[in-house]
């Protein structure tokens, strides 16, 4: 039999520790927890970061012709840094920190592999990030004027891109080598599934961007022939920050509604083989993305230019729309043959989840040549529908593993009414730039552009959804704290859930487990508990 | 409560230099893939222009002054696969617990990663490339160096084998055995660009 013991190797207190050696252990620590969570807590400071110029975006688009609280140098810039932040800067590294913290313990691991290099992918993303903002803001991103910035600018891509690349390294080798006994790569949960696919298809997608940092570097430092210097950067990277590699980084954000529906609805999964094959499907886009290319659907030209065109159009937007789709439908499918419980955690990633499938489609309709939305700020509402879904899915993936990364349940009647404004916010946030963009609201553009149409109205809703996602992002970390600060200790299991990470203590110990348990399915936890489960 | 569950057997070996490595060089061969695309989109978007007798169609992509060195590069591309080889040799030796064996082929290795670094070197002072005179120079420059730095990661990989080797690690294997992935990637990629940058151009 195996015993589980309480908190393995967690630090004492001694009582002479102080501030300085709190921080030296976060910066230093080697466990997996510590490590996501500082992704975790970064990607949040920079989720507020986006929707601040978010909502500054769209005040100064209510008026293109008359307001103007940034210059034309200063608008490209901020655009650049936008698309920039919401991507590489929360989106990506939001879940790969969700994956450092829960992955280990969901696959029954006392460690993540290889934890310094986890470490060392997150400060290389934090110190990437921040030479990123810095030489922005010193008129350095693509189209700036500082040359020795735009030289920087690049450096921070090339550096995040590394420690996004390390940190996926450390999570695929972790899943692929550190399993429980008897977990077969088709016993993984769910969202360990997914993890392994985001982080592989990262793998082999996001390098191509270094690639293109490395050509754009030696351009614009010696000869700014080949690339176009600073005006081409956009153009040779920009694919990195828009659908369908922004797909790629969503595909976890599945995998949390995945995980979370079956405990709701506290039953097995009837449809397992088809919720991992529609998180596979979504590996699709890595087509389109290392490709650098939308693929859009054109039926003009011979029978053989249609035939191909519909083909790669359905390879690298269909198959990820499918898979989100079929993922959604089996997950929400078990809450019908289980008997449901209220969850705030169900109620964001749910929510988020339909947020990232109107992304998705939204992305769909736009590579179809006809709907003429193309360079709109249509682009723009797919990627907010994929960021902010996707945080709403993060808040409720935090929400569900609280007890095990802080020790914490957090108070489910708040949190709903917090799911409620993200789910508003995101769509005030999102919508309004699709009906903008068939209006040819053009994309990255704050000033000087005029369309038939309530030009003010589609830009203040905008500003407003991104403000209810700043209050949203804001009060749910004001809960946590609050939350920790009381020191409400949670239970075990407090969701009467079905894997591993469950049968150790809340908060998870430092090495995850005292010994090693056998799986011999897919719901290890459920099968040593007595029989609760509704009958299908 | 916290759930008690059937105690495991111990765990089966872990392969996780193995698999690391693995997926770094894949993503490394990523690197240079999207790299190589890059190239030959530029090469077949060089303008073109008619020669002076009129008969042939001239591509304005490498500067017709350019030579490419045949003998360094290809003494590179012969070279690669016998470092793999004997990447190969060091774990056929570790799996005999061979240790002098072992260490020697990964010398050996090393050696011929130097040797590689001093043709690229050649390559480079004999090509006579200006980086800035024109696309086909900045592209040069950077994929070439970007093969290079991944050389150089190589040869970091073996002096920390060799290192493991020389201090006793007899039980070692797995880590030689990455260490011959790598040089089995190399191989596969320097090969690639080998093709793209030396020969077809």
């Amino acid at each position: 039999m195996t015993t589980i013991d309480t908190h393995v190797g967690a630090a004492t207190k001694s009582p002479g520790s102080s501030v300085v050696a709190s921080i030296g252990q976060w910066v230093t620590s080697s466990d997996h927890k510590k490590i996501g969570r500082l992704f975790i807590g970064f990607s949040l400071i920079h989720a507020i970061e986006v929707a601040v110029i978010g909502v500054l975006f769209g005040l100064e688009r209510m008026s293109p012709s008359s307001m103007q609280i940034f210059s034309g140098d200063a608008a490209i810039q901020l655009s650049s840094l936008y698309r920039h932040v919401l991507v590489l800067g929360l989106l990506a590294p939001l879940f790969i920190g969700i994956a450092i913290a829960v992955v280990p313990m969901q696959v029954g691991s006392k460690a993540i592999a290889f934890p310094r290099l986890a470490q060392y992918g997150f400060w290389a993303w934090l110190f990437g990030s921040v030479l990123v903002l810095v030489s922005e803001i010193a008129n350095g991103g693509p189209g700036g004027g500082n040359s020795n910035m735009v030289d920087l600018f690049l450096l921070g891509v090339g550096l995040l891109t590394v420690g996004l690349l390390a940190a996926s390294v450390s999570i695929a080798t972790t899943i692929l080598t550190s399993r429980a006994p008897g977990m077969s790569l088709d016993l993984l949960p769910a969202f360990s599934w997914s993890a392994l696919v985001a982080s592989i298809t990262t793998l082999l997608s996001l390098p191509v961007a270094i690639g293109s940092v490395i050509y754009l570097y030696v351009d614009h430092t010696h000869a700014a022939i080949a690339f176009g210097g600073v005006n081409g950067i956009n153009t040779w990277l920009g694919w990195a920050y828009s659908a369908p590699q922004t797909f790629i980084f969503v595909v976890m954000a599945l995998g949390v509604l995945a995980e979370i529906a079956p405990v709701v609805a506290r039953i097995r999964q009837p449809q397992r083989p088809v919720v991992l094959i529609g998180l596979g499907l979504m590996s699709a886009a890595i087509i389109g993305a290392v490709t650098q290319s939308s693929h859009t659907l054109n039926l003009s030209g011979s029978n053989s230019d249609k035939l191909t065109s519909t083909l790669l159009f359905l390879l690298t937007n269909g198959l990820p729309l499918l898979g989100v789709l079929v993922t959604i439908a089996a997950s929400l499918l078990s809450l019908k043959e289980g008997k449901p419980k209220v969850s705030a955690a169900f109620a964001f990633a749910s929510l988020g989840s339909i947020m990232i499938l109107a992304g998705v489609a939204g992305s769909f309709l736009a590579n179809i040549d006809k709907a003429n939305v193309q360079d709109t700020s249509f682009a723009e509402g797919v990627t907010l529908y994929l960021v902010y879904g996707g945080l709403l899915v993060a808040l409720g993936a935090l929400t569900h593993w609280a007890p095990k990364l802080w020790g914490v349940v957090l108070d489910d009647v708040k949190l709903l009414g917090l799911a409620g404004l993200g789910l508003i916010g995101t769509v005030l946030a999102s919508l309004p730039l699709y009906i903008a963009g068939f209006a040819k609201q053009p994309i990255d553009v704050v000033n000087g552009f005029h369309y038939g149409g309530p030009v003010a109205l589609w830009n203040l809703l905008t500003a407003l959804g991104s403000a209810a996602i700043i209050l949203v992002v804001l009060a749910y970390v004001g809960l946590l704290i609050s939350a920790v600060r009381a020191g409400a200790g949670a239970t075990d299991d407090p969701w009467d859930a079905h894997t591993l990470e469950w049968s150790i203590p809340s908060p998870a110990p430092a090495n995850n487990f005292a010994s090693l348990a056998t799986v011999y399915s897919s719901e290890p936890l459920l099968d040593a508990k007595p029989s609760q489960e509704v009958s299908a | 409560m916290t759930l008690a569950l059937p105690s495991a057997p111990s765990q089966s070996p872990r392969r996780q230099v193995f698999v690391a490595t693995a997926l770094a060089a894949a993503a490394a061969g990523m690197v240079l893939a999207g790299m190589i695309a890059v190239w030959m989109k530029f090469r077949a978007g060089a303008p073109t222009r008619p020669s002076s007798d009129g008969l042939r169609v001239i591509k304005d992509w490498m500067s017709k002054d350019i030579t490419v060195p045949e003998v360094a590069t290809n003494t590179m591309f012969i070279t690669f696969p016998v470092a793999a080889l004997m990447a190969q040799w060091a774990v056929y030796s570790a799996k005999r617990r061979d240790s002098q064996h072992r260490s020697l082929a990964l010398v050996i290795v090393f050696v011929l990663g130097i040797a590689i670094v001093n043709a690229q070197v050649a390559v480079y002072a004999q090509m006579k490339v200006g980086l800035a005179e024109s696309a086909f120079g900045t592209l040069f420059y950077a994929i070439t160096g970007t093969m290079l730095l991944l050389i150089v990661s190589g040869m970091a990989f073996t002096a920390v084998t060799f290192f493991r080797s020389v201090g006793g690690r007899e039980d070692d294997h797995q880590v030689v055995s990455a260490h011959a992935l790598y040089w089995y990637f190399l191989t596969a990629a320097f090969t690639a660009m080998w093709f793209f940058v030396y020969v077809q151009k």
